[in-house]
């Protein structure tokens, strides 16, 4: 079976791979493109830790062919730093010590984002809602809450 | 090993230590660049994929792998017969086995055979050609029913000395513990309770699944990556199933996604390590979620019998229980753990555990946070519960009244030194938590919970680099932080900031023997390794700036981060930095470093208590956490944002545990729930902030007071969140989860 040609847009480079038909759009990422950031959890849509953006939208790039790139913008973990400066999230992730092991939080940062982008002052039930679908099993949530909460204010108050 | 007496803990002003710094690996783990264990690659690679038993129990009559071997890209199939037999290590011998059935596959998941191939898709398609020809026999996957008389047999002759004759086989060992007489004790009470409580098995649900990359050449020699709790122990364990030398097999551990326990054992990796040696190629394994649920972890589900008396003013006269765990398809479910930590948090005069070690055609049970404790601490602080109820006391009054304290002679045998029980239930008492007011189909529980808390074989060494800063090695996968917290406690000893360490895992090649990071260890044993390693250090730097000052050794003391001239010499000589002893080093004897090696006693057990307010929805059996208060006893919190971490960890898998979380079997003995979707793990719209209360009961074992905080946070929230729903149901639930039709079941039952 011969492989598909995509062409794309990974983090604003522009980008070419070839994968198989039925091939997920996190394995294209992770063993094509060489870009492990997005992890996969569960293969299922359930924990989160794939999450990307396409075209602005959030999805779990395990529930997406890699085909179904050709043409999209792909946004990912590993273009959320600009440069060497932090994300005002990813700088409040560490603050807040919202992270332990560390294997959900590009998931959640993703996921977080998206939600700060929609929603810029969401409250705590909103935010726990919308993080709802990235599942962490070390924290518990409070300081990834806390850390979500912090940046939003401070984001806001940026802009 | 007696405690040296510079080991014990001596009252000190900390710098470092209690400070909210920055962890080292925060960017790599925010940026996406940290590398887990399915992140890594290796020129030439192949992948391998498992083919798994689909039935609870079989014999395996024979395994045709012709076929898949003949598919283009395939490079080898390994079964069994591929690995040599250990006769000589039971231990070992049954970790084999669970990585690779031998004549039965013992639950539905056990790996059976195994592909690597050039893509993940051939590998796939390989499995499918693999044929199987099996016996199906009967199974059991319940712990009461496994221990029936009639119940299908796993194993002949596995049987510990200790249990009775005409027991079934499945009953592998018996434990006791306590001291008293129960009868005695029971005489004296103006109430007895007896009940039965059941939990189901619940996995540590790590976000991470299982993954390694195996190089094994022809010359003996091997390199593993993998994401564990030990790479040490995955080095040693592989070393013995594949006959390699232990030197001659290197393990890097990768950062690990999660463990709760559940990675202290291999399940993957010395089949990569066969795979790798048949091709010659290095060979890559990940598990699905699917195969994680399946065939790793979980832990032990129970069936437990307490039996209490206590007089009406709330004190215990005796108490008694006794627990039955099945561990899955092999021996060892934590049934020891759970009966010697069943009444460990109170002082009693007749108290007595019996455990019975069960085996059931189910994985094989892996550690899982505190493994045992929690579930006998439901079980025996729902009974004290309602019996506190029942004679209209105050529940942390009754428990006040009977806590263990220093010099109480444990229920598992010891006596204890200084102990924070009281500590957090005073805590408890005084927080506006305890009084705050409830509303209509609300309840308040609370309950407390012990963990023995361990040290085990750690080395540790800390070099001094040229320009003066300090680089620690250490053994120990990070689970939580544990790096920051070793660079906090260098710094704290050497009196330099935080920022001049850097801590760093490093390979099974570079250091001596490792205990896993497991018993809530790390901190306390490789903390105190560490901080013996920078005081060697700090010998070694008096002696080279009394070598430069031209006087006696003993007339240098360290403070501050520098040697001063001390005694008669003191204020003769500018005091030396760290870093300009550093810049000399070369020219004073040559590199300076301070090692350690121990294995710590004195890890200083711990306490908790917790408190937990539900609301019941009377018409669906709902449960929502409405409020939630940890106190426990940290001894000393070196980073309190990660004890904080490990306090709220713990108390939200002890909530899943108590609402949601169960391994769910068919009556075929197959796994019902293998995905996050059915085997649900709480999410943050089921949560309100967790808040915690530290507490600082310094340990004397330790040079800081440090006691370990991972594991004892899991123990109370079983009973907590059942005591504060059985209050708002006013209905009494003696079995987990306590899922929306249970609840419901019991509320009509009024």
């Amino acid at each position: 079976m011969s492989k598909i040609h995509v062409t794309t847009s990974v983090n604003g480079d522009p980008t070419e791979f070839l994968c198989e038909a039925d091939e997920t759009l996190l394995d294209a990422l992770r063993d094509r493109l060489g870009m492990t950031g997005s992890k996969e959890g569960c293969g299922t849509g359930d924990c989160g830790a794939c999450s990307v953006t396409v075209d602005g939208r959030l999805v779990c790039s395990c529930l997406m062919l890699g085909a179904e790139a050709e043409g999209r913008e792909i946004g990912t973990i590993e273009g959320m730093a600009e440069g060497d400066t932090l994300h005002p999230l990813q700088r409040k992730f560490i603050e807040h010590a919202a992270l332990q092991c560390g294997i959900c939080t590009p998931g959640l940062l993703v996921a977080a984002k998206s939600l700060l982008e929609k929603h810029p002052d969401p409250t705590e039930e909103e935010a726990r809602y919308w993080l709802a679908g990235n599942l962490c099993r070390c924290t518990g949530y409070d300081k990834i809450i806390r850390a979500v909460m912090d940046a939003a204010q401070e984001m806001r108050e940026a802009s | 090993m007696a405690l040296d007496d510079k080991q014990q803990y001596q009252t000190r002003e900390f710098k470092v230590v209690g400070t909210r710094v920055k962890r080292p690996d925060g960017v790599d783990k925010v940026t996406g660049k940290a590398r887990f264990g399915a992140d890594m690659s290796a020129p030439g690679m192949l992948i391998a994929r498992v083919l798994r038993s689909p039935h609870a129990h079989a014999r395996i009559n024979s395994i045709d792998t012709s076929a898949a071997e003949a598919l283009p890209g395939v490079h080898a199939v390994v079964t069994r017969a591929d690995f040599n037999e250990i006769t000589d290590d039971d231990f070992t011998a049954d970790i084999l086995d669970n990585c690779m059935a031998g004549d039965k596959a013992l639950y539905d998941g056990h790996a059976v055979a195994a592909v690597a191939a050039n893509s993940p898709a051939v590998a796939k398609a390989a499995l499918k050609l693999i044929k199987v020809d099996y016996d199906l026999l009967p199974h059991v996957t319940d712990v009461d029913a496994a221990m029936a008389k009639d119940a299908p047999v796993l194993h002949e002759g596995r049987t510990n000395e200790s249990v009775p004759d005409g027991m079934s086989p499945n009953v592998l060992a018996r434990y006791e513990f306590g001291h008293g007489d129960i009868e005695a004790g029971l005489a004296k009470a103006d109430r007895v309770i007896e009940r039965t409580y059941k939990t189901e098995a619940t996995h540590q649900g790590y976000i991470e699944p299982h993954a390694c990359l195996a190089s094994m050449g022809p010359d003996g020699q091997a390199d593993l990556w993998c994401c564990t709790q030990g790479h040490y122990m995955v080095r040693n364990t592989c070393a013995t199933i594949m006959g390699l030398e232990q030197g001659q097999l290197r393990v890097t551990a990768s950062e690990i996604g999660g463990g709760f326990g559940g990675k202290t054992t291999v399940f993957l990796e010395p089949v990569a390590l066969a795979l790798s040696k048949k091709t010659g190629r290095p060979v890559k394994m990940v598990m699905s979620r699917s195969e994680v649920l399946r065939a790793t972890g979980p832990t032990a589900s129970s069936s437990i019998d307490v039996r209490i008396g206590m007089t009406k003013d709330g004190r215990i006269t005796a108490a008694f229980a006794e627990l039955r765990y099945q561990g899955g398809a092999y021996p060892g479910s934590p049934v020891e753990f759970g009966s010697m930590s069943a009444f460990a948090p109170y002082d009693l005069e007749n108290v007595k555990t019996v455990g019975w070690d069960v085996v059931t055609n189910r994985p094989k049970q892996a550690a899982y946070r505190a493994p045992g404790a929690p579930m006998a601490a439901y079980a025996v602080e729902s009974a004290i519960d309602e019996l506190a109820k029942g004679f209209d006391l105050d529940p942390l009054a009754v428990r006040l009244k009977n806590a263990a304290r220093e010099g109480t002679k444990a229920s598992y045998g010891p006596t204890f030194p200084a102990i924070g029980l009281e500590a957090t239930l005073r805590a408890a008492k005084d927080h506006p938590h305890w009084t705050a007011p409830l509303g209509e189909n609300q309840g308040r529980g609370v309950a407390c919970g012990f963990w023995f808390n361990f040290g085990g074989d750690t080395c540790v060494t800390l070099n001094i680099t040229p320009d003066g800063t300090v680089t620690v090695s250490e053994g120990n996968p990070d689970i939580g932080g544990s790096r920051a917290s070793m660079s906090m406690m260098a710094a704290e000893e050497l009196g330099i900031p935080y920022e001049q360490v850097r801590t760093i895992v490093a390979d099974t090649g570079s250091l001596g023997q490792n205990e896993v990071t497991d018993g809530s260890r790390v901190t306390f044993a490789v903390g105190l390794a560490t901080i013996e390693a920078a005081r060697a250090a700090k010998r070694e730097m008096c002696k080279r700036a009394a070598m430069v000052w031209g006087i006696e050794e003993d007339a240098v003391k360290w403070e501050d981060g520098a040697a001063h001239p001390a005694g008669e010499n003191a204020g003769k000589h500018p005091p030396m930095t760290l870093k300009d002893i550093a810049a000399v080093a070369s020219n004073t004897g040559g590199p300076i470093a301070g090692h350690h090696e121990a294995n710590p006693e004195g890890a200083g057990v711990s306490f908790a208590t917790h408190m937990v307010d539900t609301e019941v929805d009377p018409d669906t059996g709902a449960v929502k956490i409405l409020r939630y208060t940890v106190f426990q006893d940290a001894g000393k919190a070196v980073h309190p944002d990660y004890v904080e971490g490990q306090f709220q960890g713990g108390a939200v898998q002890g909530i899943g545990w108590a609402l949601n979380e169960e391994y769910i079997y068919g009556d075929d003995g197959v796994l019902q729930n293998a995905g996050f979707l059915d085997y649900r793990i709480p999410v943050a719209s089921d949560l309100p902030m967790i808040d915690t209360v530290i507490l600082e009961i310094p340990n004397p074992g330790h040079p800081y007071g440090v006691r370990g905080v991972g594991e004892t946070s899991i123990v109370p929230p079983l009973a907590a969140v059942s005591n504060s729903v059985s209050e708002a149901a006013g209905v009494r639930l003696t079995q987990l989860p306590m899922s929306p039709p249970k609840v419901l079941s019991a509320l009509h039952s009024k």
